[in-house]
């Protein structure tokens, strides 16, 4: 692990609506028959499924089975062609990603998504900023605002990049671009973290970074995580829950050792050359 | 007290930093230190553009927002007080309500431009932004009865910025205290704010998100910043920034026509002035504009005395004739983008450490 400390911040989730029960009886996230299409092909069809907080859900599928698109139509990256997206119980299907992200909605990307030209630290640092509301301050200098900077350099150490903090952003490896990638979905502190891959391409000796931290939000137990992941050992050992994703159609839903038994995910990923991967 | 002035964005480079005195001192002292009323009117116009083309980086450098219709708000703003001072007579208050409509027709315009096409591609808001500035420009000739047409307006000033006028009979370092003098120092002092203003801008959370936007508009958006604001409110600031540049050049020319103050060549000029300065620094559009309005106005007069010292060799007296100063100031600005592609200052400062890149 890194260092003794705790790796994350004591924070609140002030994103929530107050008179938003907070047990796992109420889903905060959920989709009713979401569906898009792009051209002729239907990237996701009438998919429907809920998260609950304190439950961290594998989604598993072949490539182009949908799972990135499905991810965006939660996260607020496209808008679905029918059905509706309910965010602690709001329908926030015509609201975009930003009005979403402030809703506590955070989000890692698969294909590494950053501000090339601006250092690692202003990368997380912007992060912070969003999350304090400071966006919009035009009279104070940013440099002023040393709480942030500091944030953001606690999110820096807690994925082990706190060496490169003054280098640009394009300059990293692959590896430490995936873990910039979980810093700033770390700098968010959302309520609902969606994973989308965080340890594709990454060197053996990355992963366990990335796993640990993984481990630890789940570990606070009120958190609702979402995790898109080809490696099944990763799979097997965090996920509550398994969702599988096939040709765009939601195929198999429940306790990971029932679904990864079904015969329709052995046919789902035997029959499409993922067979390496179980 | 400097860093607070400069908003924590220090040039970072001893050569610009020389620079940036120069221009500065040069700038502030110049009524003492040339005479004549060209060199002054140069000096005048370097400071005027300097807001200009600094309020078109906050745009095209710092946001990534291409638009042609900068010159509109120029113009929008010379025009305000020079119909007002036309028709009202040489008052403060004429300035006053001239500046206070042209700012509120900028902001309209700035709003109802952003809102309709900031969400398009960049391609096609460049191209509504050049439609909308050249209808304006049409307008502007074509309501001759109003603003003068072709031939623009000349207006009368307040009796202390007329050059008749005299402070006291005294005068200061052998010159006397004229209102061109009080008028120069009104557009050098309301400039250098303004240039302070959007330093402050560039280096505050606000500043920050415009980068980020510019880097990665969609990353952005996921990080809870709606870029749809931040874009039309960039625009907005660019826009009341360049109508307040343009009160203060109608201000110094005592005059207002299509030319001077709407025509493409405006625009074009900003546009080299930022790609010579650097984009995406506000510095960038001190050394650009220095370097640019200097080279335009005494290109000339230099090329007049090398193509007389070169008399004996007609090729080279041909090739350095006055005449051609177009063409070499083309030479140069191919020359400056060919060695400094990301602007002088944005070459003098990759010297320096990367550090300060954050
Ligand atoms: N913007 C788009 N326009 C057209 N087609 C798209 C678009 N986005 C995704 N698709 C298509 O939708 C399908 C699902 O893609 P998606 O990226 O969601 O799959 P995935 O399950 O994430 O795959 P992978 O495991 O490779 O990441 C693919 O066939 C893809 O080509
Ligand atoms: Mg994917």
């Amino acid at each position: 692990m890194i260092g003794a400390t705790a790796p994350f911040m004591v924070s609140k989730s002030n994103h929530v609506a107050k008179a938003f029960p907070m047990t796992t009886e109420h889903p905060v996230l959920s989709t009713h028959g979401v569906s898009i299409r792009f051209g002729g092909h239907i990237a996701v069809n009438n998919v429907s499924c809920e998260f609950r907080p304190g439950i961290l859900t594998a989604i598993v599928g072949p490539n182009g089975a949908g799972k990135t698109t499905y991810f965006n139509l939660m996260s607020g990256q496209l808008s679905p062609t029918s059905g509706t997206v309910r965010l602690y119980g709001e329908d926030v299907t015509r609201l975009g990603a930003p009005q979403r992200t402030k809703r506590g909605i955070g989000r890692a990307f698969q294909l590494t998504n950053l501000f090339p030209n601006l250092t690692v630290l202003e990368n997380v640092r912007l992060t912070v900023q969003s999350r304090a509301g400071l966006g919009l301050n035009m009279i104070s200098m940013w440099a002023s605002h040393v709480e942030l900077i500091e944030k953001a350099e606690h999110f820096l150490h807690v994925t082990a990049l706190g060496e490169s903090r003054h280098e640009l952003a394009s300059a990293l490896s692959h590896g430490d671009k995936r873990k910039l990638e979980i810093a700033i979905l770390l700098a968010l502190e959302p309520d609902i973290f969606m994973f989308d891959e965080p340890t594709a391409g990454m060197s053996v000796d990355e992963v366990p970074v990335v796993l640990d931290l993984i481990h630890h939000i789940k570990a606070q137990g009120d958190k609702t995580i979402l995790l898109v992941e080809h490696k099944m050992d990763v799979v097997r050992s965090l996920a509550d829950r398994i969702v599988v994703l096939h040709n765009g159609y939601l195929v198999a839903d429940g306790d990971p050792a029932e679904v990864m038994a079904s015969p329709i995910v052995q046919e789902a990923y035997l029959g499409t050359g993922m067979a390496e991967h179980v | 007290m400097i860093k607070t002035l400069l908003s924590g964005d220090l040039p970072r480079s001893r050569l610009l930093t020389a620079m940036l005195v120069v221009v500065l001192v040069g700038l502030a002292l110049a009524p003492f230190l040339v005479s004549g009323a060209r060199s002054l009117n140069v000096a005048a116009t370097i400071c005027v553009f300097v807001v200009l083309v600094a309020s078109y980086d906050l745009l095209l450098g710092y946001t990534g927002i291409v638009s042609f219709a900068h010159t509109m708000f120029y113009g929008i703003g010379a025009y305000g007080v020079g119909l007002a001072l036309h028709g009202m007579g040489p008052s403060w208050w004429a300035i006053f309500v001239g500046t206070a409509g042209a700012l509120a027709l900028s902001l309209v315009l700035a709003l109802v431009i952003g809102l309709f096409s900031l969400r398009v591609r960049a391609i096609f808001y460049a191209m509504i932004t050049l439609a909308v500035a050249s209808a304006f420009s049409v307008l502007a000739s074509q309501l001759s009865d109003f603003t003068g047409g072709e031939d623009g307006r000349t207006f009368k000033v307040p009796e202390i910025l007329q050059p008749g006028f005299r402070l006291f009979d005294a005068e200061i370092l052998g010159r006397v205290v004229d209102g061109k003098l009080i008028t120069y120092y009104l557009v050098f002092f309301s400039a250098l704010t303004l240039f302070l203003f959007m330093l402050r801008i560039v280096n505050s959370p606000f500043g920050r998100v415009l980068q980020a936007i510019r880097e990665n508009d969609f990353r952005a958006e996921a990080l809870g910043y709606r870029t749809v604001v931040y874009r039309t409110l960039a625009n907005c600031l660019g826009a009341l920034i360049a109508t307040l540049a343009g009160v203060l050049m109608a201000l110094w020319l005592r005059y207002v026509g299509p030319k001077t103050m709407l025509s493409f060549e405006v625009m074009t000029d900003i546009l080299l002035i930022v790609v010579i300065g650097g984009m995406g620094t506000v510095y960038g559009a001190v050394i650009g504009s220095a370097l640019f309005i200097l080279a335009q106005n005494y290109l000339q007069v230099l090329m007049a005395q090398a193509s007389a010292a070169m008399s004996g060799v007609p090729f080279l007296a041909n090739l350095f004739h006055p005449d051609r100063w177009l063409l070499w100031l083309g030479v140069l600005f191919v020359l400056s983008v060919y060695f400094f592609p990301t602007g002088i200052v944005g070459r003098l400062r990759t010297k320096a450490p990367a550090r300060g890149r954050s």
